[in-house]
């Protein structure tokens, strides 16, 4: 199925990306592409191929359960383009 | 006109009691100061790398258990997108199409009913909580407090099978009860640590095919998860007579006003483009993990229900209440232990010690530490009932001194000399007493009055602040009128 530009705006606005309508065309197509290079894949017979979601061999890693941080809320509150200085101040969210 | 059924479906997420968030090092304890418990992870800032708290996925695996799931050897983490200030990253890493539970079943029981029923489940997974928004009435703007952020959740999934309020009602209950028993999570449905939301459809009786369903939030207590169903079931019903359809969407329980209303929907929502988390490997979880964790688990609300009507011999009614909490059961068995009358201990427990834990707000703890009267001070009162050093009724203002001390219940009956006058010779006097001067009363009693034995009975207690022996006082005083 080929990509089209409303697909293109309706992924850009879950991805809050602003595009041009030059920029809506030059990536339909270029999805498209990708999309149809994939499709290859669909030729192969994988019926009893696990699928592969990751491809390192490595057993799941833990940390145990200990509090390891320590508070600099300050710190982390001089990145954030609005504060109160004790909160992120971000603009009205209305439910 | 046709008949309508409910179909009732509940997600609740429970916060897990582990000292750190799922992720990070950061603690997840609540009530600090905003943003205290935050660090680069837990804020979203790039180049991080989330590491799994291994206590998250053991909690994990002792909630399905302990509610029949089947505990999956391989689950895995996704990422859920979508934009909201409580959420700095942009997702949430959540488990999605292969959870650590599925399956499973929460037996309930209806008041008056002799039968459970069981509320099948669908699954349970992992994920992380989100923070916080505070509306800010005075400026244009929100603050967003991150302390919330990453702390683990469980997200328990029971499939569209509940009929009522009051099943929704019992299956919450008894659910947050295995949780508390467990030592999961604390259950505060005020602090938000445990949180429900409700899917709630209606169909025409019979029908085997769902209606459509509004999703409730903003359920923060069980009354009002009780009252939003009612209302909601009582708002579609209505809706379908009068040949309207109903829209499937998100509504929020207004507590104030009693209704449910419609939340603006957002635009694009529920288009999360899921995918499989890069950060994170696969979970996996070794047999020896679950049996060990099987092997851990406590007696849980309904095994120990059953034991306490057939070891001690309670009614159904008593051993349901004693182990709706772990501490109560445990503060009735402590008491048993130090003086074995179960049925006299039980009466005292869900009387006198829950009414003053209830007064206390002292259920809103997890684990109550300070019982306004100790087991053993029960025990010891309730001893002192049996031996027939006091009567009932001097025990109820006995077990008022006992309050928030450390007293014998002996001592407190010695201080204030309300040991039962069992002395006959005393007790007889005293009777004498009582009837010298009221023949008139005693031959209305003979002449088949019975009622004034009753207040010859009442002057006694009166003239011995109520110490004399019921029992004893009785058998002289009918001895006594009888004869003569």
């Amino acid at each position: 199925m080929p990509i089209t530009r409303d697909d293109v705006r309706h992924v850009a606005l879950l991805a809050r990306l602003e595009i041009t309508e030059n920029e809506e065309q030059e990536l339909a197509a270029q999805l498209d592409q990708i999309i149809a290079y994939v499709e290859v894949l669909e030729k192969l017979d994988t019926e009893d191929v696990e699928p592969t979601s990751y491809i390192t061999p490595m057993e799941t890693p833990f940390r145990e359960d200990v509090v390891s941080t320590t508070p600099d809320t300050e710190r982390w509150l001089a990145n954030a383009p609005a504060t109160d200085g004790r909160h992120f101040r971000v603009p009205k969210i209305i439910e | 006109m046709t008949d309508f059924e409910a179909v009732i479906g509940l997600e609740v997420h429970a916060e897990l009691l582990t000292a750190s968030k799922i992720f990070c090092g950061c603690s997840a304890k609540f009530g600090a100061a905003p943003n205290e418990n935050t660090c680069p992870l837990c804020i979203g800032m790039p180049g991080v790398l989330p590491v799994l708290n291994r206590q998250v996925v053991e909690f994990g695996i002792k909630t399905g258990l302990a509610i029949h799931c089947e505990i999956q050897q391989r689950s895995r983490w996704s990422r859920k997108n979508y934009f909201y200030p409580d959420l700095p990253k942009g997702y949430q890493i959540t488990q999605y199409d292969l959870p650590i539970c599925l399956g499973g079943h929460v037996d309930i029981r209806l008041e008056g009913e002799d039968q459970d029923r069981s509320i099948p489940l669908t699954r349970i997974h992992m994920e992380e909580d989100t923070g916080k928004n505070i509306h800010d009435a005075h400026t244009d703007a929100s603050l967003v407090d991150y302390n919330r952020c990453g702390v683990p959740l469980l997200e328990i999934v029971s499939e569209p099978d509940l009929r009522s309020s009051a099943e929704a009602g019992a299956y919450l209950r008894k659910l947050r009860a295995i949780l508390q028993y467990l030592q999961v999570c604390d259950g505060n449905m005020e602090e938000g640590s445990f949180r429900c939301d409700a899917n709630i459809s209606i169909r025409p009786q019979g029908a085997t095919e769902l209606g459509t369903k509004a999703e409730i939030k903003n359920l923060n207590s069980f009354r009002s998860v009780e009252r939003a169903i009612d209302y909601e079931i009582e708002r579609q019903t209505k809706a379908i007579r009068a040949g309207e359809s109903i829209v499937q969407e998100t509504r929020l329980w207004d507590t104030d006003r009693e209704v449910t209303r419609s939340m603006r929907s957002k635009e694009s929502a529920h288009d999360y483009r899921y995918f499989s988390e890069p950060d994170l490997l696969p979970l996996d979880v070794s047999a020896d993990w679950i049996e060990r964790v099987k092997g851990e688990l406590p007696e849980l609300p309904d095994e120990r229900s059953a034991r306490f009507v057939s070891e001690y011999e309670l009614p159904a009614y008593d051993a349901e209440v004693l182990t709706a909490r772990k501490d109560v059961a445990d503060y009735f068995e402590a008491a048993v232990g130090i003086h074995r009358n179960p049925k006299a201990v039980s009466n005292w427990v869900m009387g006198e010690v829950l009414r003053i834990v209830n007064d206390r707000k002292l259920d809103q703890e997890l684990v109550i530490e300070a019982w306004p009267v100790s087991a053993q001070q029960l025990a010891g009162l309730i001893a002192l009932i049996d031996d027939g050093t006091i009567s009932g009724k001097i025990a109820k203002s006995v077990f008022e001194d006992l309050l928030d001390n450390d007293k014998s219940p002996a001592s407190v009956v010695e201080e204030k000399g309300l040991s039962q006058v069992s002395d006959s010779a005393e007790l007889e006097s005293i009777v004498d007493g009582v009837l010298a001067g009221q023949d008139d009363k005693i031959a209305e009693y003979r002449a088949g009055k019975e009622k004034m034995l009753g207040f010859f009975v009442g002057q006694i207690m009166k003239k011995t602040q109520g110490k004399a022996n019921p029992k004893l006082v009785n058998e002289i005083l009918r001895k006594r009128l009888q004869s003569n």
